[in-house]
């Protein structure tokens, strides 16, 4: 009983974690959802069962959700669950039917629990809330620390703690096997537009944990930004990890196939992608922390 | 006469030069310059002549193929509006380039891309032709352009939003504004031969031009063959256009205020403008590709963005004195 009563007081967990990672203009957006999630936590009957009807709008919810909910309790997931490029978990998640996370969608669904990101859909998180429907907002994790407490995270809200702690418990430890003790080497995050990601960001800790410092954030850049390919190519980095392009073409992504990239490519003789896993904070993303572990390896 | 085209020239090297030393890499004058002619310094090296030197090439290229498809058109049509932005070609152009990028033609065969590109060009350049007559009124010209470019525009804006990857709506911008950013060795091949073969053709024009300038009867009467001059200019236009187009989205305004700014210093002969008009549009893409670097150097400001703020002011400036001495 204390634990559900807990369970709906999970905001002051990760507040102060939210006060760190978000920039100060977002703040009275943050102070206002911490308001209506205290409010949750104030109203402790009905939150002392599991929800049974649960939606996911966040294409990283929704994966936390497949992993996490019991049989028959998850409704519905989002349509990027069910994109390649972005969700590892395709194959799952055809076994739900996707929302596109428009409120009127997602309440004829009559869910008792809505799973949905912080900065996704804010329109229809309010409309909602408006309607009555409980709705868990989760932040993105900007690091690799940051999963289990995600995971927990979605764990309380579905009344799946036990679960949650044992996904929680695996992806620490399957994290630490995945220690390299290596001296940095370079990387480059290099995505369509020339856009990369330095500092605070999730993909910066993937190369952190393995043994390589991140050109971008060299460069100054804190969350994403843009670092024009004269000044990638004059870093010389020694791996290049780019995006798997989308089908169809565009101009975005034709500086991947650019032949100075390709030349930096090649003199680093190692190339990496940033695929689906590397999107959320998920126990998949492991998979990413091990391919940067090899890719760190052979170039030794 | 004023020495115009080597003074021109002496502006474009200058120009060009510049291109190829600015950038956000900030490299130093003798590395950037060894780099470039003789090879030492590898990252320098792929810096100078993998990515600022198609960029500059393109830029000249570009800027060449606009002022001067702009100054054969005002030849032609004896009126000062014709330019291939204004009156629709360069969206023409666009249509196909996006056409050939998103059916995936491009991607299976290359020169796909160019030569769909100057399809539209030509088809839009007889279009406006046909609509306007040889011997068109500014009315009926800018009006079959707007008309033209409106209906052109929203096709390229359909197609790249329909399509199935999340860029390509975003880059309606480019399609509609041009940059030359991040272009690569690949593009300068793939677009040169058509730009250089276009520009060949429009610059053989001149004699037909001047004579032109005395109206048609006059021009047969000295042996100017007209249907002929009239085929030149449309393959030469579509041929250039559509391929600066292809690699560097649709830049507005350069044909219409180069050849306005040299016409009295060439003493409005057209066989003296056109090739002025290609040095000076040379010089204004140049310029304003290298102030897009300078002024916002990590945005990817758009080129037509500028020579839209340069342009556009002409263009009204034009239309008050047309409209002064039609009244």
């Amino acid at each position: 009983m204390t634990n559900a009563r807990h369970g709906g007081c999970h905001s002051l967990t990760f507040v102060p974690r939210l006060q760190d990672a978000v920039p100060t203009w977002a703040m009275p957006g943050v102070l206002a959802m911490t308001a209506v999630l205290a409010m949750v936590c104030g109203a402790p009957p009905a939150l002392a069962e599991a929800p049974a009807r649960v939606v996911s709008m966040n294409l990283c919810t929704d994966q936390l959700a497949m992993l996490l909910a019991a049989p028959g309790q998850l409704v519905s997931v989002s349509v990027l669950a069910s994109d390649p490029l972005s969700s590892s978990m395709v194959d799952q998640a055809a076994a739900y039917p996707a929302n596109r996370g428009g409120a009127e969608e997602v309440f004829l669904m009559r869910p008792d629990l809505v799973l949905a990101g912080t900065y996704t859909a804010l329109g229809s998180v309010d409309l909602l809330r408006r309607l009555g429907v409980r709705v868990v907002q989760v932040p993105p994790v900007t690091s690799l620390d940051q999963v289990p407490e995600q995971i927990l995270i979605v764990g309380q809200a579905l009344g799946r703690e036990d679960a949650a702690r044992k996904l929680a418990a695996d992806f620490a430890a399957g994290l630490a096997a995945l220690a390299v003790d290596l001296p940095p080497a370079t990387a480059a995050l290099y995505y369509p537009n020339g856009y990369t990601t330095g500092d605070g960001t999730l993909a910066n800790d993937v190369l952190a944990h393995t043994g390589f410092s991140n050109v971008g954030a060299t460069a100054g850049l804190t969350g994403g930004g843009i670092l024009p390919l004269e000044r990638l190519v004059m870093a010389r980095p020694q791996v290049v990890v780019t995006s798997v392009p989308y089908p169809g073409a565009s101009r975005s992504e034709e500086i991947l196939d650019h032949p100075a990239l390709a030349k930096v490519r090649e003199k680093a003789g190692i190339s990496a992608s940033s695929d689906a896993d590397w999107v959320c904070g998920t126990p998949h993303i492991l998979r990413a922390v091990a391919g940067m572990k090899a890719a760190r390896e052979a170039l030794e | 006469m004023k020495p115009v085209l080597p003074a021109l020239a002496l502006l474009v090297a200058a120009l060009f030069a510049a291109s190829l030393l600015i950038g956000p890499a900030g490299l130093g004058l003798g590395d950037s310059l060894r780099a470039l002619f003789r090879g030492d310094g590898d990252a320098v090296v792929l810096v100078m002549r993998e990515i600022r030197l198609p960029r500059a090439i393109l830029g000249l290229l570009a800027g060449a193929v606009l002022g001067l498809s702009g100054a054969a058109m005002q030849g032609y049509l004896r009126n000062p509006l014709a330019e291939p932005g204004l009156i629709g070609v360069s969206s023409s152009a666009a249509l196909g380039a996006v056409l050939a990028l998103q059916t995936g033609l491009a991607a299976a065969l290359p020169l796909a891309l160019p030569l769909s590109a100057l399809t539209g060009a030509g088809l839009s350049v007889l279009l406006i032709l046909l609509l306007a007559g040889p011997r068109g009124g500014a009315l009926a010209l800018i009006l079959a352009g707007i008309a033209l470019s409106a209906l052109t525009s929203a096709l390229t804006s359909l197609v790249l939003n329909l399509s199935p990857n999340p860029f390509a709506a975003m880059e309606i911008v480019y399609w509609m504004m041009g940059s030359l950013a991040d272009r690569s060795m690949t593009h300068v091949w793939l677009a040169a031969p058509f730009m250089a073969a276009g520009m060949a053709a429009l610059l053989t024009l001149g004699r037909g031009l001047d004579a032109l300038t005395l109206g048609e009867d006059a021009a047969q009467s000295l042996g100017v063959n007209l249907p002929r001059l009239r085929l030149t200019l449309i393959l030469g236009t579509a041929a250039s256009v559509g391929a600066a187009v292809a690699v560097a989205g649709a830049v507005g305004f350069v044909g219409l205020v180069v050849p306005h700014l040299l016409r009295p210093l060439v003493g409005a002969r057209p066989s003296r403008l056109l090739p002025a008009s290609a040095l000076g549009g040379a010089a204004m893409l140049l310029a304003a590709d290298i102030a897009t670097r300078l002024v916002a150097p990590d945005q990817d400001l758009k080129l037509g963005v500028l020579t839209a703020l340069v342009g556009a002011p002409f263009f009204l400036h034009l239309i008050w004195r047309m409209r002064r001495v039609e009244a």
